[in-house]
């Protein structure tokens, strides 16, 4: 145990040292973790922003002019105001995502009391704005017609209030979601990317035979690989935890860091041992990256850290409670946003342990054997 | 007498390094150089420069009366030389066979099929390879490449030809061969001019010049007699070394080997292999090979490239296993997992195979720890004095000469001294004067310490100083002893006339044509020479484009892991993105805590229970319980109805509804970890709120105010707002400008880093059809996956296309003629086939998702966001595809996003040819 212990260690150095001296990979290692995470978090935001909203005013009158003023930023552009057949090209060309059409004699109807109808209507292929677009056009037109006919708008009309709050995240602040989940994917990937890369690395450059001469055993040499650079992604996990996410996107970190990252050590051990795998399976680096993208992509897409894992169907669902990720996704989320401690998570630790050892034995057990039938 | 090339103070640098300096040389028409010098030293830059595969840096250039700086005069100048480049069949493509090879180069230099014919047929029958037109190049023998190679270069009839160390790795008889099929070429055209680079000195004899060059410049240039007579010297090799600078001759002795002290009697050898075998497949690398090695004893093992060297040696250390035989190190046998066994042996593999990015001291230290040594200690001091690598502990081991890797190599094999060294071609490229001392290294240990040394080479001076040598030829031992005796035993003059007396020997026994290299006829004909030139046509051929595309889908073809992604990996994907990316929220897990238990209550939860995005989980018990359920993830949605909620909502509804009475609150609380979902969770409960309070209205007989205004949404195109009718189409979008971007770029890249484009830059192709040709296949493979996409979209997702599906189709295709060039694009920009990946994968992929109107539409983005999304031709295509799948547009109505997207096109392919070197720096 001893010298297994030493020897890896030594390895695991050497591996170090090599990082260091590869510019190119270094560099891409710290941009995933800082600056990718914070381009990620703002890039593509969930609300609504800058919705394309055009309006066919037959009106013509105070009212409609009141109506089409109150779009504005920072939820809409400025409305384009159409003609009736224009309406139906720019839908076509996705130019506008909503048009809004105000009939003719629609003030006086409102004013009669008459209840007339305003139509919405929305291009339902945008799926991200469309949805929310809906209930906030909605309540934009109720208080500004409620307005202009000097109404108090009737809240205590109701006969049931419905006192609705967000937990964990009460504005719905889309960055601490994207900003978290790319973290996440990101642990996976570059875990992924890393061991492989230094498997076949070693394999092209012919360091490998060397180390198969020596007395090293290919256990040694796997074990200081998963170490390495294993310990390369916590380390920098930390860095985008604190630095970029608390830092500089202001997420709150709701529960316990320390946590957090025991957790992704574990889950570490898994992402490492399949980049080792890869790698066996590769025969070179454009090979290994063909295959991450056919199984690391959709892992990543798939585990829940993306869209909701409950959207998708049954089956799927069952077949990725299979995949660690899926748990480490899981557990990230509940610590990460709802502060739960190791009482709630320990399934979800359990899970991703034990799939993980399961496929880091299976994946030694494979290296071994790749070591052997070496050409 | 006219002049073939000549060359005037021509310098060339590689960043700071400078490969040629001062350079002038002239070659008459008709006449045969050889430039000879060990590796390193700008042979191959100068070969490339001449050929036009470099482009020109500094000094003048004339190749056959042409400037080499004019790109017309190139032009003209390409069909007239031929040009073979360093390394094994570099040029040639391995998955294609000899007679596809042929093709395609015939066809690059323009010559039609019944000329392509009947020089194929001819130039096979003079280099005997004739019987084998069907195997592929890369299972060709080392020697057979080459004649290859040189088929190919022979085909369009050069007037001057280049061959890059034609011969390196070759096995002795078949480089015998190869040079009198040359001398044979140059007696059936007295006009061409042949120009060589060779690293065995040796060679340069049957040259009628010889130059040499050392450090970027020319030592010497004159006829090898001439060289040999002024020097004294007997060999070229002595010439060159006497010529070499002062200071690097320094301390250079002619190495003597003192002879082998007697053996101890009765101790097991060192090394003892009984009928060794290995296979691969039905391959036999190695074939019953036998030997014994005395303990201290230097044993030679020569051969080529390919004969199973490498594969005996790997059996010997255990990295490779036997398939029958047995091997036995110092009595026992070799056993892979015998750690202890691996002290005794020091081993150095063929190239440079430790971490080029550990400096020297780190290197040594890392073996040092691994073989238990304690790192620090006396050992590694005195080991970097002896082996003169005491000035260089701190520098990487990539950037150091190559003579000194070696000598690392060296110290490291040693370093936990073993009894036993394998090395594995230690000497490849080394200049002489570094050799010798190599050399001088090893009789040390062998006569000093008494290490056994097993060591391969190709060099027969080297093979010389060996007590015993073994001779090895497609993977036998065709003979062994010791080097005077074998020399004796053919009645030869030389080492290397022996080995060709065995190997000619071996070949006659073993009757077996078949796998061997078929001699050419000694009694062959010269070859008869076509007329010089192919045909010259300008502009764009389209032969050629169809040659380069040919040859791209017959690789693809054979490329069982490119195919395979190109066409299952595109399904797979729309499998997962499919699923993955939804905007669907549904299933959503709710749990109640009522504290009122009334019917109101149970209606209101019903109204939850009632509808399809909601599952209904058990009750909480208290509020903590509800509090868990959300932390747990156990419930998306908790709904807390407190004490009284019947009672005041009838009260409040008796009493009007903005009567008196108490107005009950709801509490609700919605999981906000992913906002997105939050926020339509938020719209489902008001409106199942909302419907709650209209029901109980109306069966309350309450009338609620009247609204001033009736709001009418109306979702258009997908009334059920279900996120695949939106997603499954963009879903094409996406993966139709990844893959097959990825998979353009790979195929252009995969020529820069296997050698094959040096035939964009020596041939007359132009970098239109060479961009062209290499998109065809790819463009008719993304047209099958489309196809097969559009299918999965109707029958898996139930998508339909409700618009024209022959405008989605034509858009499609137009579309993957835009992702296969922005591919080439990129290629051009990446040197390494993994940077092609992941470069590619990230500038597709990027504007794609983020910027092409997926998740957001085009028209709200700002800033850069909106100008790389307007650039980027993933945008027209998803407008276009969901357009004709779910907005029902007509083929008319899709002509303009049809259009914009074949903007891109012509604009596409002219930045790759713009941006694409014709020419190698």
């Amino acid at each position: 145990m001893g010298r297994f212990l030493r020897n890896s260690l030594t390895l695991a150095r050497k591996e170090w040292i090599s990082l260091l001296r590869d510019g190119f990979m270094l560099g891409f290692v710290i941009y995933s973790f800082t600056l990718s995470v914070y381009s990620q978090a703002t890039g593509v935001s969930h609300e609504l922003r800058n919705g394309a909203i055009a309006v066919v005013d037959e009106d013509r009158s105070p009212l409609s002019q009141r109506l089409v003023s109150s779009f504005h930023g920072p939820e809409f552009q400025i409305p384009v105001v159409l003609r009736h057949e224009q309406v139906d090209p720019g839908m076509a060309a996705a130019r506008y995502t909503f048009v809004l059409d105000i009939p003719p004699d629609f003030q006086a109807d409102v004013l009669a009391g008459r209840g007339p109808t305003l139509q919405v209507l929305i291009d339902a292929t945008a799926m991200m704005q469309a949805g929310i677009g809906a209930g906030t056009i909605q309540g934009i037109l109720d208080d500004e017609i409620g307005r202009f006919v000097r109404r108090e708008a009737p809240e205590s009309a109701a006969p049931v209030a419905l006192q609705l709050r967000v937990a964990f995240n009460e504005a719905l602040d889309t960055r601490w979601f994207t900003g978290t989940m790319s973290v996440v994917g990101n642990v996976t990937m570059l875990a992924v990317l890393l061991s492989g890369a230094a498997l076949i690395r070693e394999r092209e450059h012919g360091t490998l035979e060397h180390l198969l001469v020596m007395p090293v055993r290919p256990a040694e040499i796997m074990a200081a690989k998963v170490l390495a650079n294993g310990a390369v992604i916590l380390a920098l996990t930390v860095v985008a935890l604190y630095g970029v996410l608390r830092g500089v996107l202001g997420v709150p970190l709701a529960g316990s860091v320390p946590l957090f990252l025991a957790g992704t050590a574990v889950y570490l051990f898994f992402a490492t041992a399949l980049g080792i795998f890869l790698g066996t399976v590769a025969r070179s680096m454009p090979q290994l990256g063909l295959l991450f993208i056919l199984i690391v992509l959709p892992m990543n897409m798939l585990s829940g850290g993306f869209t909701p894992l409950e959207s998708e169907p049954d089956w799927l669902q069952t077949a990725m409670q299979l995949s660690p990720s899926t748990h480490y996704v899981a557990f990230a989320q509940a610590i990460l946003f709802r502060g739960a401690g190791i009482a709630v998570v320990w399934p979800r630790f359990a899970a991703t342990a034990g799939i993980g050892a399961l496929f880091f034995l299976w994946s030694l057990a494979r290296f071994r054997r790749h070591l052997a039938t070496f050409r | 007498m006219t002049v073939a090339v000549a060359l005037r103070t021509v310098g060339h640098r590689y960043g700071g390094t400078v490969a040629l300096d001062g350079v002038r040389l002239e070659i008459a028409a008709g006449e045969s150089v050889a430039v000879i010098g060990p590796d390193g030293v700008g042979k191959s830059t100068l070969l490339g420069l001449i050929a036009t595969a470099k482009k020109p840096q500094a000094g003048e250039f004339r190749v056959l009366g042409t400037d080499l700086r004019d790109r017309r005069g190139r032009a003209r100048l390409q069909p007239r030389i031929a040009y073979m480049p360093q390394g094994l069949g570099r040029n040639l493509y391995a998955d294609l066979s000899v007679a596809e090879n042929l093709q395609f180069f015939g066809r690059l230099f323009g010559l039609d099929a019944a000329r392509r014919r009947t020089r194929i047929r001819a130039l096979l029958e003079a280099t005997g390879l004739a019987p084998f037109p069907d195997r592929p190049a890369g299972k060709l023998s080392g020697g057979m490449k080459q004649k290859l190679g040189l088929c190919c270069a022979l085909l369009h009839d050069p007037d001057l030809l280049i061959l890059d160390e034609p011969t390196t790795g070759v096995d002795p008889l078949s480089r015998r061969q190869f040079w009198e099929l040359i001398d044979r070429i140059r007696a059936g055209r007295p006009g061409m001019t042949v120009l060589v680079a060779t690293s065995y000195m040796d060679e340069a004899e049957r040259f009628d010049r010889v130059v040499m060059m050392n450090a970027g410049r020319l030592l010497a240039a004159d006829t090898p007699t001439a060289l040999k007579a002024r020097h004294g010297a007997e060999a070229l090799e002595d010439v060159f070394i006497a010529l070499l600078p002062e200071a690097v001759r320094r301390g250079h002795a002619k190495l003597v080997v003192p002879p082998r002290p007697p053996e101890i009697d009765g101790a097991a050898p060192a090394i003892e292999a009984r009928g060794l075998t290995r296979r691969f497949g039905d391959f036999t690398a190695v074939e019953d090979v036998s030997f014994r090695i005395g303990r201290g004893e230097i044993f030679g093992f020569l051969g080529s490239n390919g004969c199973g060297k490498t594969t005996t040696m790997k059996m010997l250390t255990g990295l490779l296993p036997a398939s029958a035989g047995e091997a036995r190190l110092f009595g026992a046998p070799v056993d892979a997992g015998d750690r202890e066994a691996r002290r005794r042996v020091g081993y150095m593999a063929q190239s440079f195979s430790l971490y080029g990015e550990l400096t020297v001291n780190q290197n040594l230290a890392l073996h040092a720890r691994l073989f238990g040594l304690d790192a620090a200690t006396a050992r590694l001091g005195p080991l970097t004095e002896r082996f003169g690598l005491a000035g260089y502990g701190d520098a990487v081991a990539d950037r150091l000469p190559l003579g000194v890797r070696q000598r690392l190599s060296l110290a490291v094999a040693v370093l936990h001294e073993p009894e036993l060294l394998i090395l594995d071609e230690p000497t490849s490229g080394v200049d002489p004067v570094a050799r010798d001392r190599f050399w001088r290294d090893l009789v040390a240990l062998s006569r000093d310490r008494g290490v056994t040394i097993f060591v391969s080479t190709h060099f027969m001076n080297e093979a010389a100083r060996c007590d015993r040598v073994a001779f090895m030829s497609a993977g036998r031992v065709i003979a062994s002893g010791p080097p005077d005796a074998l020399r004796r035993q053919q009645q030869a003059r030389t080492l290397d006339d022996a080995f060709i007396g065995f190997m000619r020997q071996a070949d006659k026994a073993a009757q077996d044509g078949a796998d061997a290299d078929s001699p050419a006829p000694a009694t062959a004909p010269p070859l008869e020479a076509g007329p010089s030139g192919g045909p010259r046509d300008g502009g764009v051929s389209s032969r050629r484009l169809l040659a380069y595309a040919w040859r791209e889908s017959l690789e693809l073809r054979r490329d069982p892991v490119r195919l395979t992604v190109a066409l299952l990996g595109t399904v797979l994907l729309m499998l997962v993105f499919g699923f993955g990316i939804t905007m669907d929220v549904e299933n959503l897990r709710f749990a109640v805590l009522d504290h009122d238990r009334t019917p109101e209550s149970r209606a209101y939860v019903e109204q939850f229970e009632g509808s399809r995005s909601f599952v209904a989980t058990p009750p909480a018990a208290d509020s903590a319980a509800l509090a868990l359920r959300l932390q747990r993830a156990e419930a998306v949605l908790t709904i807390e109805i407190p004490d009284g909620f019947g009672r005041d909502l009838r009260r409040g509804g008796l009493g009007g509804s903005n009567g008196g009475g108490r107005v009950p609150e709801l509490s609700v609380r919605v999981d906000g970890a992913m906002p997105f979902r939050a926020e339509t969770v938020q719209g489902y409960v008001a409106g199942l709120h909302q419907r709650f309070v209209e029901d109980w209205a109306r069966q309350a007989g309450v009338t609620l105010p009247p609204g001033v205004a009736v709001i009418e949404t109306r979702y258009r195109y997908n009334q059920a707002f279900r996120s695949a009718d939106a997603m499954v189409p963009a879903n094409i979008g996406l993966l139709l400008v990844f893959i097959p971007a990825i998979l353009a770029a790979l195929g252009v890249v995969r020529e820069k880093e296997l050698g094959s484009i040096t035939n964009l830059y020596v041939t007359p192709v132009t970098r239109l059809e060479f961009l062209l040709g290499k998109q065809l296949p790819y463009i008719a493979l993304a047209g099958v996956n489309l196809l097969l996409m559009i299918g999965m979209a109707v029958a898996l997702f139930g998508v339909p296309v409700k618009g024209s599906l022959a405008g989605l189709v034509l858009g499609g295709l137009v579309y993957v003629c835009a992702t296969t060039a922005l591919g080439l694009l990129i290629s051009v920009f990446t040197a390494t086939q993994t940077a092609a990946v992941f470069g590619t994968a990230i500038t597709t992929m990027m504007p794609a998702t983020q910027f092409s109107g997926l998740m957001q539409p085009v028209s709200t983005l700002e800033g850069p966001a909106h100008a790389i999304g307007t650039l980027f031709p993933t945008t027209y295509f998803l407008k276009l595809s969901v357009g004709a799948f779910t907005k029902g547009l007509s083929f008319t109505e899709l002509l303009p996003f049809i259009a914009a997207t074949a903007a891109f096109v012509p604009a596409l392919l002219a930045l790759g040819v713009l941006f694409l070197p014709k020419q190698e720096r």
